[in-house]
């Protein structure tokens, strides 16, 4: 696929940036064989297209043959090599990651929204960013410019809505399916990119060890039902919002106010008791 | 004067090819090596040059009639110059053998300028457009030259008055002729043809190709596997010299005859490629340039002198212009209807797969779906990303038996992808309706099977292909069947001709493939089918490129509609010129533009005939074709065709004893007669 070269995001910093991607050992939804994941790859791919930006690639977990294959996925983007933390198979990975990003100083750390096999939770980017305390930003859909240790970028809200913000560096962002695809992975550079282990000791993940883990039930999806008699209303209906219309905008408050906000709604909605 | 002139002309006009030859080979030799049997190979020039390459530009007669005056006459006189002129034998019996050599080659030269003028669009202009005035300088020289030896003029006739200004007038004409006959053919001339195309008939990279005296089949189509396991080596071709030497040699031999080009279906649909300029833009790479001196049909859409290359640099830029564009190579069906013309045999498909295995695996820059249906294949097994359990769906009720449960089974029916297609599925239906029809013992790998690696491989990812075809070599060894049928003429190819060289000993992969075409022709000779006459409207065929070209395969799908009592209206395009539907090599994935789409330009060629409906035989065409918007003929699969004319016999009929009693007694009377 071509990519397009021109819009690049500029970086301003003079020794170019530093970007750190986390990337995971995906699984294919169909077949289950490991693969790079998807949402990891397009931060890879979101790291390659920043201009000037020098790349380096982290995964936390085993020095497995099936994994490597997963991870020499991500090589074949054309990159020289990916620094594996070596982690036991229940470790929690995230002080292991923490270390080495405290270590490493990226400004800027992308990874996927959620891993693809494992707990899968979604919660390692917040954890990080908490254990790091670095600012987080969702569902990154690009990066349009990085200036002063302060950068610019588009952040993909649901239903195509794009958002302008801007963070200070370092942070932690994720990203999802709305970024752009990821570069086809080349077989010649992912047989000739290095694994480089990296030694780490492994913290149980306490918790995960307390967990009882079982397949997942299929269960019946729900059909949306739709009574239209137009496909102008079809297609209206399909396009939708699908929230209840309820819930209100807060802007210009303090974080006091919006926290007590939240912590109202929570209330209300019975998640906090 | 002459007489010393003469064979100082000769000789250093030998001299100076020799070097220019000495040259030549080091450009070539620029390629990586690749072993050839350099006696053997020499030794059989004459018989490829006169029975494998002769066959092929036999097809035109005008111009094999024309080459055979014009190279015979030349490879004489020039011999018999040597030793008549050069080393001064005064033999007036030599010197007649010379005079009609060069007569022959003077008549030659006279038809190639007739074919020149003017010349069609696929011909060479630029130098070419000077090469009959040579020929005749060369020949006209050689012949009044000689005349004194032969004792037709005096003996000294060229000495004095007159004579001398004739002498310094044939003198000149002389060295012209000899410049483009000797100098010229080392030194990147016109007819570095003849020097180039010997040496490559000699070390041609598929001696395969070639007949010998025993006769037989001699084709080689399927592409060469490709060294996955050096950590180090560089996949494909990047630069010219990355191609092998002998590949190198092959680009020198083009005449830039443009028969390639009149073939090539990407070329008459406006795509970026022609087939001749991709063979001149390699020659271009190898000497190092601009294609700014290329004097034929440019790629449709590029004009010439944009693009430059040397020996050591990319063939295709990552960013901006080099020597070709990607386009260019993504372009090609790789329906080998320009190898099947060059009389010169150039293997054109095997250099663009070679560079295209370089853009996939190295770049990672498979155009359009490209990267799509290669992910899809290495995770699904399938171009489509279809769920690989899925696989027999299509026939949940058809009760196929499974080679899992039977382990062994006379057929191995191969469905190929074409089972996740609904069109597709129609046409196995129906040759499974003709199978049990003939009472056939087969069976199907089901869920065990796999995409055949065609589209992977003629997408340059030799990966995935060799992955798929090992695992698949691994099921197959695991039953027991005496051939493998298929409907689809790519996974029909790959089977037979390029899974062998991915066998083991354990697992040897030499299977007996046949075209669900050629095995219906077994069933019918065999008396196995019976048919209801045909009573649709006119048929014609169309050959698809990887059962005809590749595999050779014209007579059974033929034989098939006759036995069904059809009369196949040919189309002018038919048989080893058929012209490619546009649905191989991956070039619907690719999918480069054009000024009209190549299946467009197919559906024309049946128009044409006025035939109702067009008969074929992949699934790939019955797509491409159908594609084409109405009104157009019908399409239907051969498989189709036969499946409704069966006249399925019932267990009833076939045992006359176990037929019931009729409703109504029947009077003894009527019982014997
Ligand atoms: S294989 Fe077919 S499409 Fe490709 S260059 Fe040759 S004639 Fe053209
Ligand atoms: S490649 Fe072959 S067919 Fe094409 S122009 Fe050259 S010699 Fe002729």
């Amino acid at each position: 696929m071509p990519h397009d070269v021109s819009n690049r995001a500029k970086s301003a910093t003079p020794d170019g940036l530093n970007v750190a991607v986390l990337v995971s050992i995906g699984r294919h939804p169909l077949t289950a064989r490991t693969r790079r994941a998807d949402q990891d790859a397009r931060a890879v791919e979101m790291a390659l297209t920043l201009e000037g930006a020098s790349v380096s690639l982290l995964h936390a977990g085993q020095h497995e043959r099936e994994h490597e294959e997963a991870l020499r996925g991500y090589l074949g983007m054309g990159i020289d090599s990916v620094n594996l933390i070596q982690q036991r198979p229940q470790a929690d990975v995230v002080p292991a990651l923490a270390d080495a990003l405290r270590e490493g100083a990226p400004q800027l750390v992308l990874t996927g929204t959620r891993a693809e096999t494992h707990e899968a939770s979604g919660v390692l980017p917040y954890l990080l960013a908490e254990a790091l305390g670095w600012p987080i930003i969702t569902g990154l859909a690009a990066v349009e410019k990085v200036e002063q240790g302060m950068a610019t970028v588009l952040q993909a809200l649901p239903r195509g809505k794009r958002r302008r913000l801007r963070i200070r560096l370092p942070a932690i962002a994720t990203v999802d399916t709305s970024a752009p695809a990821a570069r086809q992975s080349a077989f010649g550079p992912a047989k000739r990119g290095a694994l480089e282990p990296l030694d780490a000791t492994s913290e149980v993940d306490e918790a995960l060890a307390a967990w009882q883990v079982q397949p997942a039930r299929k269960r019946p999806k729900r059909l949306k039902i739709v009574k239209s008699s137009s496909a102008r209303d079809r297609f209206k209906a399909a396009a939708a919002k699908a929230d209840g219309g309820g819930g209100q905008t807060l802007s210009d408050v303090t974080p006091e106010q919006g926290a007590e906000a939240i912590f109202k709604l929570l209330k209300e909605e019975g998640v906090l008791r | 004067m002459l007489d010393t002139l003469l064979p100082i002309l000769l000789f250093s006009a030998l001299a100076l090819a020799a070097i220019g030859a000495v040259r030549r080979v080091r450009l070539w030799r620029q390629g990586r090596p690749s072993s050839v049997p350099v006696i053997k190979g020499l030794m059989q020039v004459p018989r490829r040059y006169l029975v494998d390459l002769h066959h092929v530009v036999e097809r035109d007669k005008y111009i094999s009639h024309t080459h055979v005056a014009t190279a015979g006459g030349f490879v004489l006189a020039a011999l018999l110059a040597i030793v008549v002129h050069g080393l001064g034998l005064d033999s007036a019996i030599l010197a007649w053998v010379l005079l009609a050599a060069t007569t022959s080659m003077f008549i030659g030269s006279l038809l190639v300028a007739k074919r020149r003028s003017p010349p069609p669009s696929r011909l060479s202009k630029g130098p070419w457009m000077r090469l009959p005035k040579s020929l005749m300088a060369f020949s006209i020289g050689m012949f009044v030259v000689t005349l004194p030896t032969a004792g037709i003029l005096p003996e000294g006739v060229f000495q004095s008055g007159v004579g001398w200004f004739a002498a310094l007038v044939l003198a000149a004409v002389i060295v012209w002729g000899l410049g483009e006959m000797f100098f010229g053919m080392t030194w990147g001339g016109p007819m570095k043809h003849a020097f180039a195309g010997a040496l490559h008939l000699a070390f041609h990279r598929r001696p395969e190709r070639f007949s010998d005296a025993t006769g037989g089949e001699h084709r080689s189509t399927g592409l060469k596997a490709l060294k996955l396991d050096d950590e180090s080596a560089k996949l494909g071709v990047e630069k010219p010299a990355d191609f092998t030497w002998n590949q190198l040699l092959g680009f020198d031999a083009c005449v830039q005859c443009g028969r390639c080009e009149a073939m090539c279906p990407a070329f008459a649909a406006g795509q970026p490629l022609n087939p001749k300029k991709l063979i001149q833009d390699m020659v271009v790479g190898m000497a190092g340039g601009s294609d700014a001196h290329y004097a034929g049909s440019p790629y449709p859409g590029k004009p010439v002198g944009e693009h430059k290359g040397d020996p050591h640099g990319p063939i295709v830029a990552r960013e901006g212009t080099t020597l070709v564009d990607a386009e260019t190579l993504w372009s090609c069906t790789t329906c080998r209807a320009c190898v099947e013309e060059c009389p010169m045999m150039i293997e054109h498909v095997d250099a663009i797969v070679d560079m295209r295995r370089f853009l996939t695996l190295e770049h990672g820059n498979t155009p359009n779906k490209g990267a799509e249906v290669l992910d899809n294949l290495i995770a699904t097994d399938n171009p489509g990303g279809f769920d690989p359990d899925s696989r027999l769906h299509w026939a949940a009720d058809l009760n196929l038996p499974l080679m899992s449960d039977k382990k062994e089974a006379e057929v191995l029916l191969w469905l190929g992808d074409g089972v996740f297609d609904m069109r597709n599925q129609r046409t196995l239906r129906a040759f499974i309706s003709v199978l049990r029809a003939a009472q056939v013992d087969f069976a199907v790998l089901g869920t065990e099977e796999r995409d055949s690696g065609d589209v992977a491989r003629r997408l340059g990812d030799e990966a995935t292909f060799q992955s798929l075809a090992r695992r698949n070599i691994q099921t197959l060894s695991r039953y027991r069947f005496s051939r493998i049928v298929t409907c689809d003429p790519h996974s029909f190819h790959v089977l037979k001709n390029e899974y062998g060289e991915l066998g083991t000993p354990q697992t040897p992969a030499d299977y007996h493939v046949q075209h669900h075409s050629t095995y219906i022709n077994e069933l019918v000779v065999a008396g196995r089918l019976t048919f209801k006459a045909w009573k649709g409207g006119s048929v014609t065929y169309h050959d698809p490129c990887y059962l005809g070209r590749y595999n050779g395969e014209y007579e059974a799908p033929r034989d098939v509609l006759r036995a069904l009592g059809i009369e196949v209206k040919e189309m002018a395009r038919s048989g080893y010129r058929s012209r490619c539907c546009g649905g191989g090599g991956g070039a619907p994935i690719t999918d480069i533009p054009g000024k009209q789409r190549i299946p467009d330009m197919r559906m024309e060629d049946v128009r044409e005939t006025g035939a109702d409906l067009v008969a074929v035989g992949c699934p790939q065409c019955t797509a491409m074709l159908e594609g084409v918007v109405e009104p157009r003929a019908a399409i239907k699969d051969i498989a189709e065709l036969v499946a409704d004319a069966l006249i399925i016999e019932t267990a009833a009929e076939k045992s006359p004893q176990r037929q019931e009693a009729p409703a109504t007694p029947r009077p003894a009377l009527e019982v014997t007669p």
